[in-house]
């Protein structure tokens, strides 16, 4: 039993299927993608994993407990974090406080110590602001770290949300399009720092457009066309499936999906 | 010059009361988006319940914290079971919602109080200190210090401690918040919690000044929400600065125009604030990246 299940996820949206009877699994220290051209259901898929949606059916199993539909927050005490393609910052608060409220779960403490301002507390908050440097140090955010975060680049913000589901210490990472809109040079960091978080034995799955990235970081890739997953494997072995060729080209192509890259 | 003065002190302390009134509006709205308008039924019931514990012969600072616990768990149950009920209704429908718990809740108090005016004893006596010709009574002084003391200890709660940050968080970004693993379900019950407690501790404070009675919540309602339009809904910045500035107008109007015209300033800020500037002195510009 992997890490994380997925057992025939399908969900339907106004008697239109999104995404029908899709299955894989997730090791630790693993990183799985999934791709597929646009409207493939990649992004609904993780929407079911992560409790967003509600599959119709399937089943989400996490370390073999049945997670299917959970709230957010319940999957992140469970040891499942995600981040958003659209991101969901706290733009209003500093770069430090958005990693610090990572720390939420595993540094809070009883809530009347906090609102009396117990001595616990305080080492507590301490304690979060500090894991909240190093990890900020990690994504190479350290210099930024007391300005809003509303006002970072585009590729400093997806950092900042990875270093705080980081904050959360997952077990399984979800990434959204980590690279979307970034620039070569943010790609590159972003890409060693995927490495990095997998190396650390976290389970990360991957939604991303970045053919060169995912092939680059993949030990499996998924691939889903009209939310059906038409090919699984390593990526020598999927960018040579002429099912996946043929949902990428069109029918009778025979260029290979380097031409993506 | 002694009545200016006289008039500014009378100004900032009914401003520190709309203040912490402002104040309990913002920390629900932040929560919820819903602009509850039972607040001031919880600074009624602060000053009401104290009233009943110390008529029951309870030393005045015991009746003071049962009416404070007290109204926080009702504040608690009117989320329970009024507001999270009908999640996902329309924020106008919980706005309504509030506005029928806060007809229930005068209606019971009546019931189980009674339909009389009370005054609590002052906290240090009513012998009035003389300053520059104008005169403050000792209690003014405890209303704007407990005032004080509620902005410090809320700004240290939500700078300083990881809850008082994931109440912040789920006010910014709740998807965000949830995605962390905060539960934002209990970010509401402690911000009702929190926001009853404010709103009762506001009504011990000021009822040995102006008298209690279970119909005084409306009024006290509609001038902390004047208040709070007035600094920026969702601000508690502006909350104090909107709770003493509309204090120090209804009292410059009672002492330099006429006292019959005090009641209307809230009214009039209201209207001021939604066609010249809605969002307030400190209301943010939401901005969204997408």
């Amino acid at each position: 039993m992997s890490l994380l299940q997925v057992e025939g996820l399908g969900i339907s949206f106004g008697g239109v299927t999104a995404v029908n009877d899709v299955s894989f699994g997730l090791e630790t220290g693993k990183i799985v993608s999934v791709i597929g051209p646009n409207g493939a259901g990649k992004t609904t898929l993780f929407n079911m994993i992560s409790g967003v949606y509600l599959p119709k059916s399937g089943r989400v199993r996490l370390d073999g407990e049945d997670v299917t539909g959970l709230r957010p927050d319940l999957l992140a005490v469970r040891g499942m974090s995600r981040t958003f393609q659209n991101l969901q910052i706290f733009h209003e608060m500093s770069v430090l406080e958005n990693v610090i409220v990572g720390f939420h779960m595993h540094e809070r403490g009883p809530v009347l110590a906090d609102l009396f301002g117990l001595p616990g507390s305080r080492r507590r908050a301490r304690a979060a602001a500090e894991g909240a440097r190093v990890l900020l140090e990690r994504v190479g955010l350290e210099r930024a770290a007391e300005r809003e975060a509303g006002a970072l680049s585009y590729g400093a913000l997806k950092r900042l949300e990875i270093a705080r589901a980081l904050a959360a210490r997952p077990r399984v990472l979800l990434l959204d399009e980590p690279a979307a809109g970034c620039n070569a040079v943010e790609t590159e960091e972003i890409d060693r720092l995927i490495c990095e978080v997998a190396k650390t034995g976290v389970a990360i799955l991957l939604v991303e457009h970045d053919m060169k990235l995912v092939m680059r970081l993949s030990d499996t890739i998924v691939v889903l066309d009209h939310g059906e997953k038409i090919a699984e494997g390593d990526p020598a072995l999927v960018s040579r499936d002429p099912k996946v060729i043929e949902a990428y080209l069109g029918a009778g192509t025979t260029e290979a999906l380097h031409a993506h890259g | 010059m002694s009545d200016l003065l006289q008039f500014l002190v009378s100004g900032v302390t009914v401003g520190a009361v709309y203040a912490l009134v402002a104040l309990g509006f913002t920390i629900i709205y932040n929560a919820s988006d819903v602009v509850n308008f039972a607040q001031g039924e919880f600074v009624m019931l602060g000053g009401m319940i104290s009233v009943a514990g110390v008529a029951a012969g309870l030393p005045l600072p015991l009746a003071a914290l049962i009416a404070i616990a007290l109204t926080a768990a009702i504040g608690v149950a009117l989320n329970t079971f009024a507001i999270e009920p009908a999640r996902g209704a329309p924020v106008v429908s919980l706005i309504i919602i509030t506005i029928g718990a806060s007809i229930f809740i005068r209606g019971v108090t009546q019931i189980v109080l009674d339909k009389g005016t009370h005054r609590l004893p002052s906290f240090s006596g009513d012998d009035p200190i003389h300053v520059l010709g104008a005169t403050v009574l000792p209690q003014s002084l405890w209303v704007v210090a407990g005032a004080v003391a509620i902005f410090v200890a809320l700004w240290l709660f939500f700078t300083r401690t990881l809850t008082g940050r994931a109440v912040l968080a789920t006010s910014n970004n709740r998807l965000a918040a949830q995605l962390v693993g905060i539960n934002t379900r209990f970010v509401m019950t402690l911000s009702f919690a929190l926001s009853a407690a404010i709103g009762a501790l506001a009504g011990v404070l000021i009822t040995p000044i102006l008298p209690t009675s279970f119909e005084i919540g409306i009024s006290l309602a509609l001038k902390g929400f004047a208040a709070a339009m007035l600094g920026g809904m969702g601000n508690p910045k502006g909350a104090l600065a909107g709770g003493l500035l509309l204090g120090l107008m209804e009292a410059l109007t009672a002492g330099y125009i006429s006292s019959h015209y005090k009641d209307a300033v809230a009214f009039f800020v209201i209207l001021a604030v939604l066609f010249a500037f809605p969002r307030g002195l400190y209301g943010s510009n939401p901005v969204e990246r997408v």
